[in-house]
């Protein structure tokens, strides 16, 4: 078996979809390019796709990520595909190539605003997405007048922990949000307007959502749109796949 | 017109599934609006998750569109959270293509195929921003129409629909796209002119057009007003279902809804007879789609749609000429690579073999569903259900042979002649497929589903005095009680409660009208949802009208009584479905008239259109009573299989 991890932005209407949701579209994109995935066994089988953490339901994305199983005994069985192997190609060249061309012939395949940005072939013993992601970006729009915002944000910053209740299984939790901020940025707007926050965020022990960062913050917030999931690795940070810098996350432009 | 996005989108954070707001479906179209287009809303009234796989919108949208004189968009019905958000913020029901305003469009049209959501009709009329009364609209306002199912008796509908389509709709909607056109051409801005137009296209009720009257409590007249509108409205028929090969574009959304899957309608009609059921009593005679068509519908779908799952549908897939034959079709084909399951809602038994059990559980194997309906054979004599219950036995034995470990049966209970016995004939049978499944694997289940019955228009039960709540109750306690004792049967019945309300508009006159509409604004909408459900509503409406719920539910018609839809036509002669009637409480049953000589129903002779059907001959082993040794039909025990039949290649 091959693994391909491809990057995809999530962007306009189609934000208001659920994670689970993406999932299926991603299924039935893949099923249409009649792409050779792999599926699990038993009674009801079901096609081997991983998605990395869940994006909250309005948020967007530049940087979301999917892990999908391919079958190398079926490379060569769709007729004459893009994908299709040449006679006699490894399978390791046949999964760079097929990677490759997973922009192009898959984003028109799924539905608007959901485009894929690269994607690459992994090997099977790299770590799932869940265990590799260790902090992302968020960038959060928050119209208003920036200056209370400003203020908010040095107060977080300076604060030792920021407590925040959620139900859980029906009982109420208390969890420090304070040591999952890693950095927080404010960059006012010239007119003063609005503020845009940039907020790196631990995914351990817990992942954080915008809403909780707007509700310490005591702010009400527009857009949010994740641009980065990282990977710590050797006290360096990476992207699971980089993007091109034409597709760049700068360039794709969330609203906010 | 212009979008209303701006303004929907900040309410979507604050409602649960947001998704059902933002269109953007495959297949959904970008309808090109303007001069010289009729535009138009097809509107379900229940959530997206239900009414998007309508597959009659659908239908329709595509057929709409492909013309270059209309536009047509789609909306659903908000949920509770985003109406009050919607209504909060004054932003009216929109469309899910454009987002643009109900209240905009030149027609808006609704499918109707359940009685519990007209307060819903109302509701989003309102919503729209237009007066829910058909007297209290001007030309200003768009034209509002229906049809579906329960169009065919519409009266509860009257005062707010401005004109109903009775039938297959492939036709004549083009046929009204072209009235409203040249009546907005025409530009007297003169409403009761197009209603008139509007009243002489074949299959089109405009009610504004009929008189009604009463004598001591009962309907006596419904009368044209004009000399022009006809004294009766036939249905229309689509004579070769080959012809729309519709929908080509099935709408894939992008949340999960109730028939997520490829839908490819197989057949329309139904002629087994089924007293209680209307759909097969309106949407006579049987028209087959050619089996090349339905592979190529499949397999186009199938590479579209990306889909795993396809639906074969109609109201009795298994009767479909060659059936076995499209499934192993479908499911052997080297490009679903294994991975396509089908499924045929409601199987019936006596053409249930072995071998379309095997090709339908390749893939994947879900629940098994089969539809008795009546609880002992004499029971299925009078409601014309003609199933053997050795033939449900030897089906049910199929299954668990083959590997599946639940199977789900359906009932009604409150039908004509109905005695305990034949209520508890229901665990019986329900306990001998436990019995049959505990032969082949442990742990097997069987779900008996029981509704209430509720007597529909246009069938021979139409003059029926429905069962009252009580007796309902009654009965599903007798079930309860015995079905308790019998492990691995799990029992699960329709509120008794819901069925009343049903009943109230099921057959009512104009006069329910004014009770829809107590409902509606005591806020009664979603109906059809347990949790939004309430009779007290409705016991409060009917008496706030005068009305008195036995008359109006729980009464038996008599022969000579006028019918709220005796001016409306299904096909079916008055005397067809008395002597139907008279021959249910006999205990006669009919044969199916596909394979069997013609009872001159009227479905055929009166409209000028023919079964189509591929296969001359019944399934092997009969069906309905065709080919089918009856006299035995209660014969229990049956007789068992000594070894576990083989998969059939
Ligand atoms: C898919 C399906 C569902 C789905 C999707 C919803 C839906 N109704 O489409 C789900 C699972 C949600 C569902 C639920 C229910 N369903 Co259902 N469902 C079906 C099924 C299998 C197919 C419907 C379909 O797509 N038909 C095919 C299209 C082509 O036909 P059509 O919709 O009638 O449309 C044609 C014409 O009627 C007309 N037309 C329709 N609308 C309009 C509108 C205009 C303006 C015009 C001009 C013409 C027009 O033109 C179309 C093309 O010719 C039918 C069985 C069947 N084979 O018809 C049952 C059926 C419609 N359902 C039925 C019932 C009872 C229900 C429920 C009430 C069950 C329950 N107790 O919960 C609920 C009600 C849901 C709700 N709130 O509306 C009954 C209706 C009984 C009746 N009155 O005759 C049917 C006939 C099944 C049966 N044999 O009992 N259902
Ligand atoms: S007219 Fe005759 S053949 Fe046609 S549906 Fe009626 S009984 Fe059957």
């Amino acid at each position: 078996m091959v693994r391909v991890r491809a990057r995809f932005a999530k962007l306009g209407k189609v934000r208001w979809t659920s994670h689970r949701d993406v999932a299926r579209m991603w299924e039935r994109a893949l099923r249409r390019a009649g792409l050779p995935v792999a599926y699990s066994g038993g009674f009801s089988p079901h096609p081997l796709l991983s998605f990395g953490l869940a994006l909250p339901t309005g948020c967007e994305s530049t940087a979301e990520y999917v892990d999908v199983v391919l079958d190398p005994e079926r490379s060569r069985t769709g007729g004459e595909t893009w994908w299709t192997a040449d006679p006699g190609e490894e399978p390791g060249s046949w999964v760079t190539r097929m990677a490759a061309g997973f922009p192009e012939h898959l984003t028109p395949l799924l539905p608007g605003g959901v485009d894929v940005v690269a994607a690459r072939s992994v090997t099977a013993d790299m770590p799932s997405l869940q265990q590799a992601v260790t902090s992302c970006t968020w960038r959060i729009d928050v119209p208003g007048d920036p200056a209370p915002v400003v203020v908010a944000v040095e107060t977080a910053l300076a604060a030792g922990s920021l407590l925040v209740s959620r139900e859980r299984k029906g009982r109420t939790e208390v969890d420090d949000l304070r040591p999952s901020l890693l950095a927080m940025r404010v960059v006012p707007d010239a007119a003063g307007e609005r503020a845009t926050l940039t907020v790196e965020t631990a995914t351990r022990p817990r992942g954080v959502r915008p809403a909780e960062i707007a509700s310490v913050l005591g702010v009400s917030f527009g857009t949010a749109c994740r641009t980065h999931q990282w990977i710590e690795r050797d006290g360096s940070q990476e992207e699971p796949v980089v993007t091109r810098p034409a597709l760049g996350a700068e360039l794709l432009g969330c609203a906010s | 017109m212009t979008s209303l996005w701006p303004q929907i989108e900040p309410l979507l954070a604050q409602v649960v599934k947001p998704a059902r707001y933002i269109g953007g479906e495959l297949g959904a179209q970008r309808p090109m609006h303007g001069a010289g287009r009729v535009s138009w809303l097809l509107v379900y009234p229940d959530t997206y998750e239900i009414g998007l796989p309508n597959q009659g919108l659908q239908i329709l949208y595509e057929i709409l569109n492909e013309r270059g004189d209309a536009a047509a968009e789609r909306a659903y019905a908000p949920w509770t959270d985003m109406e009050a958000q919607m209504r909060a913020a004054k932003v009216p029901l929109f469309s899910l293509e454009s987002h643009l305003p109900a209240g905009e469009f030149h027609v808006v049209a609704f499918n109707l195929s359940a009685e519990l959501t007209y307060t819903n009709v109302l509701n989003l009329i309102d919503l729209a921003g237009v007066p829910v009364r058909v007297a209290d609209r001007s030309s200003d306002h768009p034209l509002v129409v229906a049809g579906g199912h329960c169009a065919f008796n519409p009266e509860p509908l009257a005062d707010f629909v401005d004109a109903f389509v009775l039938g297959d709709g492939e036709e004549v909607v083009g046929e009204i796209n072209e009235v409203v056109a040249a009546w907005q051409a025409a530009g007297t801005g003169d409403r009761s002119q197009l209603l008139r137009a509007l009243s002489r296209v074949p299959g089109v009720y405009v009610p504004w057009c009929y008189e009604v009257a009463y004598d001591e409590g009962r309907l006596v007249a419904v009368t044209p007003r004009f000399s022009d509108t006809p004294d009766r409205v036939e249905k229309r028929v689509v004579a070769d279902l080959g012809a729309w090969p519709y929908p080509r574009n099935q709408l894939v959304p992008l949340i999960e809804v109730v028939h997520d899957r490829l839908n490819v309608e197989v057949f329309r009609g139904c002629t087994r007879g089924c007293r209680f059921c209307q759909a097969g009593m309106i949407t006579r005679p049987v028209r087959e789609r050619p089996a090349e068509q339905v592979a190529d519908m499949v397999r186009d779908g199938l590479a579209r749609t990306g889909y795993d799952e396809v639906a074969l549908t109609s109201l009795s897939t298994a009767d479909f000429s060659g059936i076995e034959h499209t499934v192993a079709q479908i499911v052997d084909d080297p490009r679903s690579n294994g991975q396509v399951s089908v499924s045929l809602p409601s199987l019936r038994v006596d053409a249930f073999t072995v071998g379309l059990a095997a090709e339908i559980q390749k893939v994947r194997r879900t629940g098994l569903t089969f539809a008795p309906e009546g609880g002992t054979w004499r029971m299925r004599r009078v409601i014309n259900k003609l199933i053997r219950e050795e033939d449900l036995y030897s089906a049910v034995e199929g299954a668990f042979s083959q590997g599946w470990r639940r199977v789900k049966l359906y009932f009604l209970i409150g039908l004509p002649t109905e005695t305990d016995e034949d209520v508890l004939g229901i665990v019986e049978m329900a306990r001998t497929c436990v019995d049959i499944g505990r032969r082949y694997q442990r742990g097997v289940t069987v779900t008996a589903s029981v509704g209430g019955f509720v007597p529909k228009p246009h069938t021979p039960f139409q003059w029926f005095g429905q069962d009252t709540a009580e007796e309902l109750r009654r009965k599903v306690v007798l079930l309860r009680d015995a079905a308790s004792r019998v492990r691995g049967l799990t029992l699960r019945w329709h509120d008794p409660k819901a069925s009343v309300a049903e009943g109230i508009v099921s057959r009512g006159d104009r006069r329910i009208g004014a009770v829809v509409e107590h409902v509606w604004r005591a806020g009664g909408t979603f109906q059809e949802w347990s949790e939004h459900f309430d009779l007290s509503l409705w016991e409060t409406a009917l008496a706030a009208c005068g009305l008195d719920v036995d008359d109006v539910v729980h009464r038996d018609r008599t022969e000579g009584e006028r019918l709220p839809w005796d001016h409306l036509s299904a096909g079916l002669h008055h005397d067809f479905l008395w002597q139907d009637w008279v021959d249910a409480l006999a205990e006669a049953p009919v044969e199916d008239c596909r394979w069997t000589p013609c009872y001159d129903c009227g479905a055929c002779t009166g409209i000028g259109v023919e079964h189509v059907v591929a296969s001359a001959a019944a399934p092997a082993g009969g069906s309905q009573g065709t080919g089918q040794d009856l006299s035995t039909g209660g014969a229990v025990p049956v007789r068992f299989l000594e070894t576990p039949p083989m998969a059939v290649p």
